[in-house]
């Protein structure tokens, strides 16, 4: 499904992303995890094109590396940033419909609109309200609703349990959990590297722009170097 | 006759046009944060087109009046929205990741040329526009409402509730909202970035095309330079809405509208006839200052323009 080589990534003179490889297969579910300022988020936005990156990015088959952002969801791959990036002005009926913004298919869009409803019920009590009234975790729901809606095959969460309490955090992996077992394949970048690799079957270490690590999801919780840095100690 | 009811309808009638030109300023703006000083530039253009077109058909056809003044506007509203997209694609686009000071130096540098190839075109003297409909006015108590201003409040009124719908009705209109938003967002919606920003332009355009229409039939004159102060007035009409928001940019051309008419109406009591009611463009600007001042934001704005 998706095959990183060597991906460099810079902000100016600033190296973000110093050569990672990195490989998700379909129906997958991986995560990525490291410290603050390890990389991810950079990770994830060369993914997805929103910065640019070098070295090489094969999404399905295709080298992607030069493709512009809006292109990626029309084949599929969908992001949902750090920070949710919900558009607080626009109603939740709206933000979903933007999700659908690639699709033409009416009567498809109508369907997964009730299937996402039906998963995420709180959003249709709110279908109305101006999203930006939505409370955090009612906004990460709508974020990833919103990806839903284009019938992604990659998904691409970034911190999808940033800021929320713990019972919040629970529902937002169950809501994975359940898209990942429709078939989905699932990036996931988490600073909850516990829950991550609980639900993940493989797992990356990020360090300061390098990948470190990279094993099955088991085998990191039980590593002790992980369990040191990312599982709270021993 | 009743200065007071009088001055109001001239004063909705002229801000009826601002408004329809503070769209186009307030949806670029709304957007990518530039405020597109040419602008005002494209009213004129639309206005000179217009004006050519209407001439030319009034001398050598036997076409009825209004069917000719429906062609100058579906003439000029094209010509416009190619001059708005072209604006944005050769002029702005390559500075959209400059300093923003950069573009707007543009802008102005843009207004400059526009006027000086209107120069060219169509010289440095006052036309006189081609008065197709003949006048009539009707009573409203003691003052008077002509056929032109019923037309202009009727089209701008149609227009503006047309806009309204594409902007909140429509794939599109949501599309822009969301741009307005987020723009890295939107493209990760699949949202082109760069279409939905020359639409912004393009639709901007084709509402001062129509302006420009307008302006000439009701001062039944075209210049120009004519662009210059009316697009400042429309911008200033902008800023006073709050700048950005649409619903603003209507409210603040027609209250702009009132407040200069009705200064114009009484300025000379108001200083004891020391000025007249030609200096009537002082109230924009004395609007525009003390909105700057008072409240940045606008009547209808929620954020401070730190873009601005
Ligand atoms: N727009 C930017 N301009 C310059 N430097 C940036 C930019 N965005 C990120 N960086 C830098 O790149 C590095 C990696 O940042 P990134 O956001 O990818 O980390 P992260 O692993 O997602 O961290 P966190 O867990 O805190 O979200 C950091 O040192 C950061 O300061
Ligand atoms: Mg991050």
């Amino acid at each position: 499904m998706l095959e990183v080589r060597n991906l460099h990534v810079a902000y100016g003179g600033v190296k973000a992303v110093k050569g990672i490889d990195l490989v998700v297969a379909e129906g997958e579910t991986v995560c990525l995890i490291g410290a603050n300022g390890a990389g991810k988020t950079t990770t994830l936005k060369a993914l997805a094109r929103v910065v640019p990156g070098q070295g090489e990015i094969r999404y399905r088959g295709q080298d992607i590396l030069h493709w512009p952002s809006y292109k990626l969801v029309g084949e599929g791959m969908a992001l949902v940033p750090e920070g949710r990036g919900v558009f607080s002005r626009l109603t939740v009926a709206e933000n979903l419909a933007m999700g659908a913004y690639c699709r033409n298919d009416k009567d498809g869009i109508a369907a997964d609109l009730e299937r996402v409803y039906k998963l995420l019920p709180r959003l249709k009590e709110r279908e109305k309200q101006i999203a930006g009234t939505l409370s955090g975790g009612e906004q990460q729901m709508l974020a990833i609703g919103r990806a839903l809606m284009c019938r992604p095959r990659l998904l691409l969460l970034d911190e999808p349990s940033m800021g929320l309490a713990p019972i919040m955090v629970q529902k937002v992996f169950e809501v994975i959990q359940s898209v990942a077992a429709e078939g989905v394949t699932i990036l996931l970048v988490e600073q909850n590297a516990q829950l991550a690799l609980s639900i993940a079957a493989r797992g990356y270490v990020m360090e300061s722009g390098a990948v470190t690590l990279s094993d099955k999801a088991d085998a990191l919780l039980t590593n002790p170097k992980v369990r040191e840095a990312y599982l709270g100690g021993e | 006759m009743d200065i007071l009811l009088q001055q109001l309808i001239n004063g909705v009638t002229l801000g009826a046009v601002y408004a329809l030109v503070a769209l186009g300023y307030t949806m670029v703006y709304g957007i990518i944060g530039l405020i597109n000083f040419a602008h005002g530039e494209v009213v004129m253009i639309g206005a000179m087109v217009a004006f050519t077109v209407i001439t030319s058909l009034a001398a050598h056809t036997q076409l009825p009046p209004l069917l000719i003044l429906l062609i100058g506007l579906v003439v000029a509203a094209p010509t416009c929205m190619l001059l708005g997209y072209g604006l944005e694609r050769l002029a702005y686009r390559p500075l959209r990741h400059a300093p923003r000071l950069t573009p707007l130096i543009t802008a102005i540098g843009m207004s400059i040329v526009l006027q000086n190839v209107a120069m060219i075109i169509w010289g440095r003297n006052y036309i006189n526009f081609p008065q197709m409909i003949d006048k009539t006015s009707y009573h409203i108590g003691n003052a008077l409402i002509t056929n032109v201003q019923v037309a202009i409040l009727f089209l701008s009124a149609l227009t503006m509730v047309g806009l309204m719908w594409l902007v909140y009705r429509t794939k599109l209109g949501t599309a822009m909202r969301a741009t307005a938003q987020d723009q890295m967002v939107a493209g990760l919606m699949g949202v082109n970035i760069n279409r939905v920003i020359a639409a912004a332009f393009v639709i901007g355009s084709a509402l001062a095309a129509l302006a420009g229409l307008m302006v000439g039939t009701y001062y039944e004159i075209a210049h120009y330079q004519m662009g210059f102060m009316l697009g400042l007035k429309a911008f200033t009409a902008a800023v006073l809405g709050g700048i950005g928001n649409l619903a603003g940019a209507m409210a603040g051309g027609l209250l702009l509208g009132i407040i200069e008419a009705l200064g114009a109406g009484y300025i000379g009591d108001l200083t004891g006839g020391f000025l007249g009611s030609h200096y009537q463009d002082i109230f924009a600007f004395f609007v525009l200052i003390t909105v700057l001042v008072f409240r940045p934001s606008g009547l209808l704005g929620e954020r401070v323009g730190e873009r601005a």
